[in-house]
C-alpha cells in the first residue's frame, strides 16, 4: 500500500516539475524544478529496485549537470524576456505535435495490452543473482560482458572534456608575457643602449 | 498494484512534455538543453522499469551508458553556448545563421 502511494506521488510529483521545468517563465527556476523531476525520478527508481542508477542520477544529474546549467545560465547575462517572445505564438502547434505523439505512445501501449505487441523474453544471462545487492549485481555485469563499453564511456567522457575545454578556454594575452628566447638572445648591447657624450651646459635629446 | 504500464505511462508523458519544451522555446537554447535532459530521464525511467520487471540487468546498465552521454552532451552544448554567447552576444538560437547551412 505505501509502495502504491509512494510511486502516485513520485509520478505525479515527477510529471508536475516536468512541466513546470517547460513553462517556467525564468530559466534559474526551470533548473530549479528540473532538479525536483530527477530527485522524483531517483525515487521512482528506487521503488523498483534500482538502487544504483537512482544515486547516480542523484550525484551525476544533480551534482553535476544541473549546477552546470544553473552555472551557465547566471553566469550568461541574457534577455529572457526577448527569448520568451514567440513562446505563445508556438504554442498552437507545440500542444498539437505533443497530443499527437501522446495518443501514438497510448495507442502502442494499448497495443501491448490487448496482446498485439508480444516483448520479447530476457535469455537469462543477465539476470540478478539472489541475495547480492544491486550494485553487486550491476557490478559483475558491467565489468566482465560489458566491459568494453564501459571503457568506451570512459573515453566519452575524456573526449567531452577536453572539447569542452577547448571551446571555452581563452588565452588572456594581455596578462600574460610573451617570451622569445631567439629574440632574447638575439639581443645586443649595441641595440639595447646608446652612448651620449652631452657638451657642458646641455642637455641630452632622447 | 504498481505495474509496468504505470511506469511507461509516466515515462511517455515525461517525454512527451520534453518535446513540448523545444517546440514551446525555440529561441531559448538553455531550456532545449533543458527539455533534452528531460526525455533522457524519461527513457532511463523506461529502461530501469523493463529492467526491473523483466528481471534483466541489462537496462540498467544501459541507462548508466545513457547517463554518460547525457552528462557529455550538456558540457558540450553549454560549452558551445558559452563561446557563442561570447562572440554574439545573444543565445537566440533561430538567428544562428552565419554558416548558410
Amino acid at each position: 500500500m505505501i509502495q502504491v502511494l509512494a510511486f502516485y506521488l513520485f509520478a505525479i510529483m515527477v510529471i508536475a516539475s516536468g512541466a513546470l521545468v517547460v513553462l517556467a517563465r525564468n530559466p534559474v527556476h526551470s533548473v530549479l524544478w528540473l532538479i525536483l523531476a530527477f530527485f522524483n525520478a531517483a525515487g521512482l527508481m528506487i521503488l523498483v529496485g534500482a538502487e544504483f542508477i537512482a544515486m547516480l542520477l542523484v550525484i551525476v544529474y544533480v551534482g553535476a549537470v544541473a549546477v552546470l546549467f544553473l552555472f551557465v545560465v547566471m553566469m550568461l547575462n541574457i534577455d529572457f524576456a526577448e527569448l520568451r517572445a514567440g513562446f505563445v505564438k508556438n504554442a498552437p502547434l507545440s500542444v498539437a505535435v505533443a497530443v499527437i505523439l501522446l495518443a501514438e505512445i497510448v495507442l502502442g501501449i494499448g497495443a501491448y495490452r490487448v496482446g498485439l505487441i508480444e516483448l520479447g523474453t530476457p535469455d537469462g544471462t543477465a539476470a540478478p543473482i539472489l541475495g547480492e545487492s544491486n550494485i553487486e549485481n550491476i557490478g559483475i555485469l558491467l565489468y566482465s560482458r560489458y566491459l568494453f563499453l564501459f571503457e568506451m564511456a570512459g573515453i566519452i567522457l575524456l573526449v567531452a572534456m577536453i572539447g569542452a575545454i577547448v571551446l571555452t578556454h581563452r588565452e588572456s594575452r594581455a596578462v600574460r608575457a610573451h617570451q622569445d628566447i631567439t629574440k632574447q638572445n638575439m639581443r645586443r648591447p649595441e641595440d639595447a643602449t646608446e652612448m651620449k657624450r652631452p657638451e657642458v651646459g646641455q642637455g641630452v635629446e632622447l | 498494484m504498481i505495474g509496468i504500464e504505470h511506469y511507461i505511462v509516466v515515462s511517455s508523458i515525461l517525454f512527451v512534455l520534453g518535446v513540448l519544451g523545444i517546440f514551446l522555446n525555440r529561441k531559448n537554447v538553455i531550456v532545449i538543453l533543458m527539455a533534452i535532459e528531460l526525455i533522457l530521464l524519461s527513457v532511463n525511467i523506461n529502461l530501469v522499469a523493463f529492467s526491473a520487471f523483466l528481471g534483466d540487468l541489462t537496462g540498467q546498465v544501459f541507462a548508466m551508458f545513457v547517463l554518460t552521454v547525457a552528462a557529455a552532451e550538456a558540457a558540450i552544448g553549454l560549452a558551445i553556448l558559452v563561446t557563442y554567447f561570447r562572440r554574439r552576444g545573444t543565445i537566440a538560437v533561430d538567428d544562428i545563421n552565419r554558416m548558410k547551412g
